[in-house]
């Protein structure tokens, strides 16, 4: 889950991170609201669930009431990569002198947390790692140990940040140490994280990924759930607890485990069909699983046929069966189906729909089988 | 011969007493697996179809020498468990809970690794391993999975590693043990360790190996390869057709920034000599050739 810069830095602040004051504006009245609170100047930044604002137009300095007004009008509606502008961020401005990146993240190789951290803020870390690799410090923290002053401090001096910075930096990353494992974040970053003419550092802009699995010990993560930009698909599927991503094409799949979900979209395409979508109904779906799975599918207008495939180990050859008259019995599935059943107990499961099958509803023996017979049937 | 389970382990189910638990502890047991003890703290001392549950997995090797656990604890109690699979002193545990958050991932793999290093842990988020014939611990399907070798199996992906060992099958090939890995981001067990187990398998004279976009796993398996190995591979990655940036599922599979592609993991593993099949029945069929020339 991707958190919007103004929710990365309301978490940041619960953790003690020093962060400018700011509030949410929806329209421009308002930001004019929201700016005379907390007194000018200001900057008016879009929201967006994507990088590149700055040079998109979407943040702006305000020195009086007036230009909050017109920087909000402008930027509320605009297109950032994709993303309209729905929602603004009133923040008080700041003077900057440095600019400085700080981020952790799981590196995967070592499995440990990777610090990372570079003099050279406020640009794309990836050109900075790219161009200039020894301008970014880094330290791995074992999970199990934490990140201690000691390293902390030896990463932070091999940072080369201005010495009057040196300080503040270590306790504001050991905070973000914190809120990156205690909030259960996969990513954490302030690009930039800066010194100001006084001397003090604070955090500028956030990003934040939250890991949708630790939604169980955090109340507050529905509020972020509600934010995340989706397609009407995507929507429709995240409601019925769906691992779904829309595609373009007009083969509708469904398959059970990600693994073999990215595998059937690999084989409709190599049998020269595209797929509408990938959808994952996971480890041990049942039949009210495929039920609404069928139903996601069917909502999608550019679907022809629909490739179930199913290799049961968790989920059972009877629960698909089920499902999926259930669903015929439910919903009026316009595209044929064309399924692939194998694994725990799909004797059973084919036993129970042989009285269903018709040229709506078909079964082949292999996944390549199946994957021809439906690009077939999408293109008739 | 196998790599790490075998006919002789003894395998406590924590979570026994919970459906998924009870249902595949009881396939397990039907298959041949020595399903010795379960473990639930609120059901001690009473029994599932015969099994002794306990109340944790310290009680349960003392009465039963359990040296291996299978794990069926939902998700917010998965670090617990797998602690009182280690501080017991058993030497394998299978996760095969999905959801697990993954800092809890990363805490109790290297808590493991610095005070309990002999353990070996599976998953979590993974199918489990079989050794057919002898041990299946975890979700595959018995049935599809030809006894005696000579084709070890290492998958990233579930449901892969049943279309893998179903390919085989189709094939009259049998499988020494097939490690289904999980796609988590901090897998108990990697792609490597099992190749060096099965490198180090006289049973084993070829291996087969299931990945997936994301991640660099598939690179370092490949590097592995190419320094270690004299048993030949054959491969599929899922995802070859996955557009970039969207995430596919899994919590590892994610293309981004060009890294982690299928075709950059396919070409590093073509060129530590393994053969790529484009799907899963390629890769089969690639397998077949292989063993046909052993």
């Amino acid at each position: 889950m991707d958190l919007f810069e103004h929710q990365g830095k309301e978490l940041f602040a619960r953790y003690g991170l020093p962060v400018p004051s700011g509030e949410v504006a929806l329209s421009p009245e308002e930001a004019v609201a929201a700016a005379s609170r907390l007194g000018l100047p200001v900057v008016v930044k879009a929201q967006v669930h994507t990088g590149g604002r700055g040079k998109a137009g979407g943040v702006k300095l305000a020195a009086d009431l007036d230009a909050v007004r017109g920087h909000a009008s402008d930027i509320l509606g605009l297109d950032i990569s994709g993303h309209i502008v729905r929602r603004l961020w009133i923040e008080q401005a700041s003077d900057i002198a440095e600019e400085y990146y700080a981020s952790f993240t799981l590196d995967r190789s070592a499995r440990k947390h990777l610090g990372m951290l570079s003099a050279e803020g406020g640009v794309e870390i990836e050109t900075v790692a790219a161009e200039n690799p020894d301008a970014i410090s880094k330290v791995l923290v074992d999970p199990a140990e934490g990140l201690t002053e000691e390293a902390a401090r030896a990463w932070v001096e091999g940072a080369n940040l201005n010495p009057a910075a040196t300080d503040q930096a270590v306790e504001i990353l050991r905070k973000l140490y914190v809120a990156y494992t205690e909030g259960d974040a996969d990513l954490v970053e302030i690009n930039p994280l800066i010194l100001t003419p006084e001397g003090r550092v604070h955090v500028l802009d956030a990003k934040v990924t939250l890991d949708a699995n630790a939604v169980f010990r955090h109340e507050d993560y529905a509020q972020y759930d509600e934010t995340q930009p989706r397609d009407e698909r995507e929507e429709a599927a995240h409601a019925k607890g769906l691992q779904y991503v829309g595609l373009a094409g007009s083969v509708g799949v469904i398959a059970n485990g990600a693994g073999l979900a990215m595998s059937t979209v690999d084989v409709v395409n190599q049998v020269g069909g595209k797929p509408a979508n990938f959808l994952d109904i996971g480890g041990g779906a049942n039949a009210q699983v495929m039920a609404n799975a069928l139903e996601v599918i069917n909502n999608d207008p550019d679907v022809r046929a629909i490739f179930i495939n199913i290799f049961g180990g968790i989920t059972r050859g009877e629960e698909v069966a089920n499902g999926i008259i259930g669903a015929l019995e439910a919903v009026d599935i316009e595209a044929p189906i064309v399924l692939r059943l194998d694994g725990t107990n799909a004797a059973e499961g084919r036993e129970i729909l042989a009285p269903h099958l018709n040229e709506k509803l078909v079964m082949e023996p292999t996944m390549l089988d199946a994957a021809r017979r439906a690009v077939a049937m999408a293109a008739a | 011969m196998s790599i790490f389970v075998n006919k002789d382990t003894k395998v406590v189910y924590q979570g026994l007493t919970g459906s998924q638990g009870r249902y595949y502890g009881m396939l397990n047991r039907d298959y041949g697996t020595n399903v010795v003890a379960g473990t639930n703290p609120r059901k001690a001392g009473t029994d599932v179809e015969g099994v002794p549950v306990f109340a944790n997995c310290t009680e349960a090797v003392a009465a039963t020498g359990a040296n291996a656990s299978c794990i069926f604890i939902p998700a917010p109690g998965v670090f617990a468990a797998v602690m009182d699979a280690a501080e017991a002193g058993i030497e394998f545990v299978a996760c095969i809970t999905e959801g697990v958050p993954a800092h809890d991932e990363a805490r109790f793999f290297n808590m493991l690794k610095r005070d309990h290093p002999g353990v070996r842990l599976l998953g979590p988020n993974c199918p489990g391993i079989i050794t057919p014939g002898e041990c299946n611990i975890g979700i595959t399907a018995g049935h599809i999975a030809k006894p005696g070798g000579p084709v070890g199996i290492v998958s990233r992906s579930g449901t892969l590693t049943y279309q893998a060992l179903y390919e085989l099958q189709q094939k009259d090939i049998g499988v020494t043990t097939c490690v289904g890995i999980g796609g988590d981001p901090v897998p108990g067990t990697s792609f490597i360790d099992c190749l060096e187990a099965f490198e180090a398998d006289p049973d084993t004279k070829a291996v087969m190996m299931i990945g997936e976009i994301g991640g660099s796993a598939e690179e370092e398996a490949a590097a592995f390869i190419k320094d270690n190995m004299s048993k030949p591979v054959s491969s599929y990655i899922a995802g070859v057709t996955a557009p970039p940036g969207k995430k596919m599922g899994h919590a590892g599979a994610i293309v981004s920034g060009g890294k982690g592609t299928a075709a950059a993991k396919m070409d590093a593993l073509r060129d530590a000599g393994v053969r790529v099949g484009l799907n899963p029945t390629e890769a089969g069929e690639l397998m077949a050739e292989i063993v046909a020339e052993l």
